[in-house]
């Protein structure tokens, strides 16, 4: 059996299980259990996958396999992975199993909860699995479903009209997505012959560039809205300010990485000429994102804005990397996105640990936290040090490979575009020390904060094995890097000529 | 030679740090102390090992830079790879001499200074942090490795200054200090790749060769009049001067006198704030060959610096930002050397500059123990409650004494020597600069004795505790210091330390010497007359320089300027607006679509009314309708 199967078996199994037992406890163990044996299970597929590479298997993607599923339209169940998706497969299972951890507090319906939260998941691992286009797309969907109820059930503060919202802006994307698809779908064979929704086929058919500069910008933008691109990223902030902790961790952590990751795989990789043609529009708008998406956090007081615009800022620059089309850029663009997906998870599993305690997410109404939990302080101010930057953390990683790689342009327009892009490493520092500065550090304002307690240890593992994997890539960015970039040559080729 | 074994120089200090983070809690504080005091004494042995071993050996006359190791760590393309590694030449090595030993005297020093602080522990696994990553600067092989290990310095730093969290001013200064320096970051980061691109190599030994093709053949492109070389190598120098703290971005040094003492001794005077002047000589090469240009606005910026900061500290009462400015005003003479400074035989400023920077680490750390000895003693920061000190504090007060005699000077201390080197190459290559240069010397000897005779001479206030002597292992550093102070002058700098490595031939100039031991002991008199007994002089003289006193007294007004920028034109005018154009306009469009929606449909529901009649009523229209166009077409 293809092991790639495992990982939707997983989350199936553990629904079924959780669907089978009475009282909390039980659930939250089954579903932890459950998601333990996700991580694990894809700690040996990232073995089994060196493995392959070791014995001198240089296929494009590994572990495939096909499965008429639709003879009409050519409907496969097609897997495989390529380094890429192993990367984006290790990200999920780690942000999904910290999620966990962090929603053992959840009392209201949690079967329900916890089965919502795991078809998520599953729908993310779907989506990094397929090499099918339409199943692609119906994973994705399974994806983004869920949140609505997640956000509509289980959130706070206005979270019918943030669900709404969410929901409405996504499933825009959505429709464009579609119309993008089914445009792809249709020119798969421009010499006649059969139709094709398979990733790796069409990558090996010419698109006439008619059809390409028609379709990429539905393709493009269908993702790039979950891909929180400016300015179809207004959804982020409302919908995660009012998503319950693991919600969003799942959702800025991984979800989104679904924009970026089919904006590179299917828009640009399907679409090679029109993006090169139309690169220039969306270089625009995503160095601004980039910016603008900083600036706008620096005046947020709710801990969950500054987060979202972060986040803005920080997916912004994964698509701006992509669009740099070269090798160099591209890693980055990756690493930036298993960069951000840990962090930002980090940060939202803090603030909702953060808000438990002191019930509010305004960061002038808190102050001196450090001294009363001093565990939760430490390990936020090691996220925005990620965040901003710091060498020996992921964000650096990710952050340098996408400068040094979008300054291989000679042409002005790509440098001063790169230069703003770099600008915001200043006005991140500015964000997230206001954030330490004014949250963690100087005296308590409150005595309420005075009998806090400190991190259980259900927050800690989540904490903690975010952090870890955070200082892992930070470290030995070496094997990642090297990792992801394995796929990129042949596909960086594809693009250029 | 083999010296595989300075890899523990670096994995010490981090294993150190990583020990006490973790298990700080856990132990004894003077556990942790003693920890880290004893790790790095076995770091500066190594250190100590190194430089000998390294000066002991030359090839041809002169030395060679070694690779002691290389690690792949990431590559951006096929060239462009960074590697963790050690690189020995007679630069990193002298500043591996320079950080370990005045590091090792403030980790002895705080084992006093910093009994009974909460967060002991935590202040030694930072301490170990910073000195991990200033050691990881200094040996970098390559530009990129430099630029990891300067974010990571610092980062120290901003943990350092912000120790005492609990103090909304330590926090702010903390925080000015990581932003400004950040911003000059940007600017390093950029020269980086604007050099890295145009060399292919971001090597040290690849960018600094005579014979490489960054020397030979750099890039003809033009970016704005100025070759796109200059433009990398001045932003490369922004990087230098924003730790340096050289003028205009020097705001965030006399405000990170919030962190402890210890502390400005090691990072804000002796080590870290050197890292520009280091920075700029490890690239003296290129900076020599390719960009002359930027090598005069090196020594413009470095001599204005030097004068501007030296006005200032004639005006401060805070004894730790007298010596911030002084170590501004230092920094700017180590600026100015490396600026006047030509390549191979013409390296006197090279040396020079390099040799300030030896001597000045061990007295102004000196200078700011002492200083933090004193604190200690009255628990003030103002000269204005101290006074009369000598009596009750005399190792402090001998030690600082000699600080005091060795910045402005005086024959036969070691900042003669080095400064009087600085003097030189300037003068033989441009009078201007050379002119200032003498002034400040005099200005230096003035402001320095202020603080002298107004902390152990002049009257004494009345303390709330008669003030005694600081334990040993306070005064033992302030000793050692002191010892190094007065010889360090003596090492035959212009043999070991040199542009190209091979020996410097220097003579000695009384034309230079005289009137500077002159200039100095002028500035001291004047400071004897003015602050050795109470009296209304300084007063009526601050009075009948109004104008320029208030100014020099609010440091030129500078940080009003930074405030205004960053909090009325960042805050205010881009922000605020960021934030409010995207909740009305991008999202008000977001949310006009939405409703749009909601009132067309609201509009249009109505058709769904389920009475019959009205279907039956729609039914006969739409077909009337369509009879009447095919009709009509027809």
């Amino acid at each position: 059996m293809n092991p790639l199967l495992i990982l939707l078996i997983i989350p199936l199994l553990t629904i079924v299980g959780i669907a089978f037992v009475k009282d909390l406890t039980k659930v939250r163990l089954v579903s932890a259990i459950g998601m333990s044996g996700q991580l694990i299970f894809s700690f040996i597929l990232l073995y089994l996958f060196y493995q392959q590479r070791n014995t001198g298997n240089t296929d494009d993607m590994l572990f495939v396999s096909t499965t008429m599923w639709y003879e009409a339209f050519n409907i496969q169940l097609k897997f495989g992975i390529d380094g890429i998706s192993m990367a984006m497969i290790m990200l999920t299972s780690i942000v999904t199993f910290a999620g966990i951890f962090a929603s053992w507090q959840v009392e209201h319906l949690p079967k329900e909860f916890f089965i919502s939260l795991i078809i998520l998941a599953g729908g993310v691992f779907g989506f990094f699995i397929s090499l099918d286009l339409f199943t692609m797309f119906l994973f994705y969907e399974m994806a983004v479903i869920p949140m609505y109820l997640l956000i509509g059930l289980w959130g706070s503060g206005p979270k019918e009209y943030s669900a709404m919202k969410l929901t409405l802006m996504l499933m825009g994307g959505s429709a464009l997505l579609m119309v993008g698809l089914l445009g792809i779908y249709f020119n798969s064979a421009p010499d006649g012959g059969r139709l094709t929704y398979d990733l790796t086929e069409i990558a090996k058919v010419n698109i006439p560039l008619a059809a390409q500069l028609f379709f990429f910008p539905f393709t493009f933008i269908g993702f790039g809205v979950l891909g929180a691109m400016f300015p179809f990223h207004t959804w982020s902030p409302d919908g995660h300010a009012s998503a319950p902790t693991a919600v969003s961790m799942l959702h800025a952590g991984v979800l989104m990485k679904l924009g970026g990751y089919g904006c590179f795989r299917v828009a640009m990789y399907l679409l090679p000429e029109a993006a090169h043609e139309l690169a220039w529009i969306f270089i625009t708008l995503t160095s601004i994102s980039v910016v603008y998406g900083a600036f706008g956090a620096i005046w947020q007081k709710d801990l969950k804005y500054i987060n979202a615009y972060s986040s803005v800022s920080h997916c912004g620059l994964v698509l701006f990397a992509l669009l740099m089309m070269n090798e160099t850029a591209t890693t980055g663009a990756i690493l930036q996105m298993i960069s951000h997906g840990l962090m930002t998870a980090l940060f939202f599993a803090l603030i909702g640990m953060i808000y438990g305690r002191t019930h509010t997410r305004m960061i002038n109404e808190m102050g001196g936290l450090m001294k009363v939990i001093p565990f939760l302080s430490v390990i936020y101010v090691i996220a925005g040090l990620a965040s901003l930057g710091l060498p020996g953390l992921s964000g650096f990683v990710a952050e340098m490979t996408i400068f040094v790689g979008a300054f291989q342009h000679t042409d002005m327009f790509h440098r001063m575009a790169t230069i703003v892009a770099i600008s915001s490493i200043v006005i991140t520092a500015v964000y997230i020390l206001r954030v330490v500065g004014t949250l963690l550090l100087g005296p308590i304002t409150n005595n309420h904060y005075l009998d806090l307690k400190d991190a259980q240890w259900f927050e800690k593992i989540s904490g903690v094995t975010l952090v870890i994997a955070i200082a892992i890539i930070g470290l030995t960015p070496f094997w990642l890097s090297d990792l992801i970039r394995e796929p990129l040559a042949q596909m960086i080729q594809t693009l250029t000529n | 030679m083999n010296y595989s074994y300075t890899i523990l120089i670096l994995l010490l200090p981090v294993l150190i740090f990583l020990f006490i983070g973790l298990m700080g809690d856990k132990m004894k504080p003077q556990l942790s102390g003693l920890l880290g005091t004893s790790g790095l004494f076995v770091i500066t042995l190594l250190s100590y090992f190194t430089a000998f071993n390294f000066f002991d050996h030359r090839v041809d006359e002169s030395f060679q830079a070694i690779e002691v190791f290389q690690l792949l760590w990431l590559r951006f393309t096929d060239s462009l790879i960074i590697h963790i590694g050690i690189l020995l030449d007679p630069l990193s090595v002298m500043m591996l001499v320079v950080i370990t030993t005045v590091s090792l005297m403030v980790h002895i020093y705080s084992l006093g200074y910093m009994k009974g602080e909460k967060g002991f522990a935590r202040y030694y696994a930072f301490l170990s942090l910073f000195t991990f990553s200033m050691l990881g600067l200094v040996l970098a092989t390559n530009i990129f490795q430099m630029y990891i290990f300067w974010e990571l310095v610092g980062v120290s730093s901003y943990l350092l200054i912000g120790f005492y969290y609990e103090r909304p001013s330590a926090v702010a200064a903390a925080k000015k200090a990581f932003i400004v320096t950040r911003f000059a970051d940007l600017g390093f980061l950029i020269g980086i790749l604007i050099l890295s691109f145009y060399t292919n190599t971001f090597d040290f030994i690849a960018l600094t060769d005579l014979n490489g093709l960054a020397i030979t053949q750099p890039t003809t492109a033009v970016f704005m009049g100025l070759s796109v070389t200059t433009w990398a190598m001045l932003l490369i120098f922004m990087g230098g001067a924003g730790k340096s703290a050289m003028f205009p971005l020097h705001i965030w040094l006399p405000d990170a006198m919030e962190g402890p003492t210890p502390v400005s001794a090691l990072i804000h005077a002796a080590t870290m704030v050197v890292a520009g002047v280091y920075l700029v000589a490890r690239l003296f090469p290129l900076y020599s060959y390719t960009s002359p240009d930027s090598l005069e606005v090196i020594a413009y910026i470095g001599s204005f610096t030097s004068l501007f900061a030296a006005i200032i500290a004639c005006t401060q009462l805070d004894i730790k930002r007298v010596l911030a400015f002084s170590t501004l005003s230092q920094i700017g003479y180590m600026m100015v050397a490396l600026g006047v400074s030509g390549y191979g035989a013409e390296g006197l400023g090279y040396m020079a500059s390099l040799f300030h920077l030896f001597t000045h680490a061990f007295f102004k750390a000196l200078l700011f123990l002492g200083a933090g000895s004193v604190i200690h003693a009255v628990h003030s920061n103002l000269m204005t409650d101290m006074g009369g000190l000598k009596k009750y504090m005399p190792i402090t007060h001998i030690t600082f004494l000699i600080a005091c005699l060795t910045i402005a000077g005086i024959p036969p201390l070691s900042g003669f020597f080095s400064k009087d080197e600085i003097l030189v190459a300037a003068f033989e290559h441009n009078k201007i600069i050379f002119a200032v240069q003498w002034l400040v010397a005099g200005i230096t000897a003035f402001y320095m004795f202020r603080l002298y005779f107004n902390i152990f001479w002049n009257h004494t206030p009345e303390y709330h505790h008669t003030p005694h002597e600081s334990p040993a292992t306070m005064t033992i550093p302030l000793i050692f210091l002191a010892l190094a102070s007065v010889f360090s002058g003596f090492v035959p700098f212009h043999d070991l330390v040199t542009s190209d490595g091979n020996p410097l031939h220097t003579e000695f100039h009384w034309m230079i010497a005289g009137p500077s031991i002159l200039i100095a002991v002028i500035g001291i008199s004047v400071a004897y007359m003015l602050y050795a007994k109470k009296n209304s002089k300084p007063e009526s003289i601050a009075t009948s320089l109004k104008g320029f006193y208030n100014m020099a007294y609010h440091k030129f007004y500078i940080d009003e300027v930074y405030l205004f920028i960053t909090h009325k034109v960042i805050f205010y005018f881009i922000s605020r607006p960021v934030a409010w154009f995207d909740r009305h306009i991008v999202d008000g469009t977001m949310n006009l679509i939405g409703n749009t929606t909601v009132y067309f449909s609201g509009a249009i529901k109505k058709m769904q009314s389920g009475q019959m009649q009205w279907y039956i009523w729609y039914f006969t229209s739409g077909v009337l309708l369509l009879v009447f166009l095919v009709m009509y077409l027809n």
